[in-house]
């Protein structure tokens, strides 16, 4: 195990190689600069070159790179070019912790119902239950969460004033961005754990359980959902990450104050460190994320053998 | 046992599945029955409702299937009134089921022991030290080597022989009255089935216990039944004790079966398969259901359906050509 941990591990870091490397190609393929204007008013030559001087832009593009390199392995990104007073691992800092909890409740709620939600539309197959639950996981699937959004902040924030609008500052104001967030993989979790019950439950061995004199339920929890769970694992592995990092368009609706908004403000304007630092930082929780599915499907399945 | 009445009792029993094509008759009108301590076969082709009529006794039979007529008495009680709560008090405790194919009746999940002891802990409520305790006998006796190390392992860490022979523990754990077999050694070649029989003997020896063993194989039911059933399309034609099968049998559909078993005793390259295919269980025939294929069908074959003539005590079949008026076409036949 020990082993194969390290191995992974050697794995995360080729990994992440490869995408700061594509990032810095990218990053300097597209054209502008962190010091254009969109007021059309020029920098002064001279101030323009002691800038590229001080953010090292002066120097060829093997040399940034390595100046980059550097950065990644100390994780130290240096100031943000746009928010000079500010360094990238502080925008992370502040974005992150924000992101990361509405992305944990989202988790929460889209695994959690989208389980039960499967489970109960498989175990009552082709019962009106079933035509419900399945109506609603299309409807989730088919609706994009920023269609959502604006429709929960009109009905139960501006209507029912149930809920505050925006920002993030406690719990009633996670529930409707949760909610708006949650839905899609929601949807997407009850659809598979439906047709993967329903598939674990003509299985041999839950006949055979039944034969046992097991009850219902005994047989559902401990036979079937652990089987059923296996695909859907994966799936969430990948929609976490998302989930976690990814999440720009909700936050800005809602105004919330994560790190999607830093992440895409700095790919607009082309500010370097930032683009480096926040790409960096999400490719490796997706990394760990889908070394935590590898370990979660090695503790489901004892088939698999994880050396 | 001084007990009178039959462990197990079938009677005129008739399952129907609803399907998208609409009503089948799977089952239609089945007698027989089990003494304690005996091995009745079921011996049919594929499709001839043998596993429905197993499954209508455990209380399995899946949601679109039900029984719509008859009686199964099992130990002095009614299954077919008994609520699915009762059902499951029974299930596991005096009745077992063996399925056919190993290789799918263990979940890849659950080691082993979590398997054997589940139905005894949750069931029996027969402690988990006791239960683990029974699981190790239990695997020695099925020919398990090292079985208290190896109740930690997993489905896929054994073979298929091996596998089965779990699944047979499993199904004796609890100290079943009777365990139907649904074709037990199907999946498994020829070496391990003989295995798994002559273990199929000596548990019953020890211990006992009644068996229903469903099967396609004949070679299987001269080795270990006392008594067989032989069904076709959904009906048992045939039913007698091992000696009036093989060598007094009756029915012409019998007859068929035992003529296609591939001798290897006899210097002939020939099949003998039995010409034509079982009726459409969606309407079922007026008359006897083998008159299709029936090389001695009569006229009255295809209209009223044969009624039951018994030749002796245990030995009895459902065929025309054993009423009295059809003497003559008999007495030809057997020329």
């Amino acid at each position: 195990m020990a082993k194969y941990i390290l191995k992974r591990f050697l794995e995360m870091l080729l990994t992440i190689w490869v995408i700061a490397t594509l990032t810095f190609v990218l990053m300097h393929a597209i054209p502008g600069s962190p010091f254009n204007t969109s007021n059309g008013k020029s920098i002064n030559a001279v101030a323009m070159k002691n800038l590229e001087a001080h953010y090292h832009l002066d120097q060829p593009l093997p040399v940034q790179y390595l100046i980059y390199l550097k950065s990644i392995i100390t994780f130290n990104y240096g100031p943000s070019i746009r928010q000079p007073t500010q360094t990238v691992n502080d925008l992370i800092g502040q974005g992150f912790p924000v992101s990361f909890e509405l992305g944990m409740w989202t988790l929460i709620v889209a695994i959690i119902s989208g389980i039960a939600l499967g489970v109960v539309a498989a175990l009552k197959h082709n019962g009106i239950i079933d035509y419900l639950a399945m109506t609603i996981a299309v409807l989730g699937i088919s609706i994009p969460n920023f269609v959502l959004a604006t429709l929960l902040i009109q009905e139960f924030a501006v209507n029912l004033v149930w809920f505050p609008v925006g920002t993030w500052q406690g719990v009633s104001y996670m529930v409707l961005p949760v909610i708006a967030l949650a839905t899609g993989p929601m949807a997407i979790i009850a659809r598979l754990t439906r047709s993967s019950m329903l598939e674990i439950l003509n299985q041999d061995y839950i006949r055979v359980a039944e034969a046992k004199g097991l009850s219902p339920v005994l047989i559902v929890f401990k036979h079937a959902l652990r089987n059923a769970l296996l695909p859907v694992v994966t799936v969430v592995g990948t929609l976490a990450a998302g989930i976690l990092t990814g999440t720009f368009v909700i936050e800005k609706i809602f105004a919330i104050p994560g790190m999607g908004k830093y992440f895409v403000d700095s790919i607009n304007s082309r500010d370097y460190p930032v683009i480096m630092g926040t790409t960096v930082f999400y490719s490796t929780i997706l990394i760990i994320l889908l070394f935590l599915v590898d370990i979660i499907y090695g503790w489901l399945d004892p088939r698999i053998n994880l050396h | 046992m001084s007990d009178q009445e039959p462990l197990l009792q079938v009677s005129h029993l008739h399952v129907t599945f609803k399907t998208h094509g609409g009503r089948v008759s799977a089952v239609r009108g089945v007698d027989f029955s089990v003494n304690r301590g005996e091995t009745l076969a079921i011996v049919g082709e594929s499709g001839c409702g043998k596993s429905v009529t197993s499954l209508s006794v455990m209380g399995l039979l899946p949601a679109s299937g039900k029984i719509t007529q008859g009686s199964i008495r099992f130990d002095h009680q009614e299954l077919t009134r008994l609520t699915k709560k009762q059902m499951r008090r029974i299930r596991g405790v005096d009745l077992s089921m063996i399925f056919q194919d190993p290789m799918t009746s263990l979940n890849p999940t659950l080691s082993i022991g979590s398997q054997m002891t589940e139905g005894l802990v949750h069931q029996n409520k027969v402690p988990r030290s006791e239960a683990r305790k029974r699981a190790v006998d239990m695997l020695k006796l099925v020919g398990i080597p090292n079985p208290q190390e190896r109740m930690k392992e997993f489905p896929h860490q054994f073979s298929g022989g091996m596998r089965q022979r779990i699944v047979i523990a499993m199904a004796l754990i609890c100290q079943p009255k009777l365990i139907i077999a649904d074709e037990p050694t199907t999946a498994l070649d020829v070496t391990i089935q003989a295995q798994i029989l002559e273990l199929f003997g000596r548990i019953q020896r020890e211990t006992g216990v009644a068996m229903i063993m469903i099967t396609h194989d004949l070679g299987i039911v001269a080795k270990i039944a006392d008594r067989i059933a032989v069904m076709y399309a959904g009906e048992i034609v045939e039913t007698g004790n091992k000696r009036d099968i093989f060598y007094h049998s009756r029915h012409p559909y019998t007859k068929a079966l035992l003529d296609s078993i591939v001798r290897i005793d006899l210097p002939s390259d020939e099949l003998h398969p039995i010409e034509g295919a079982p009726p459409d269980l969606f309407s079922p025939p007026a008359g006897c259901a083998f008159s299709d294929r029936c090389p001695f069908a009569m006229e009255v074959c295809d209209h009223v359906q044969p009624p039951t003539t018994w030749l002796d005590l245990h030995h009895r079949a459902a065929c025309w050509l054993l009423d009295k008026r059809a003497q003559a076409v008999r007495e030809a036949v057997e020329k």
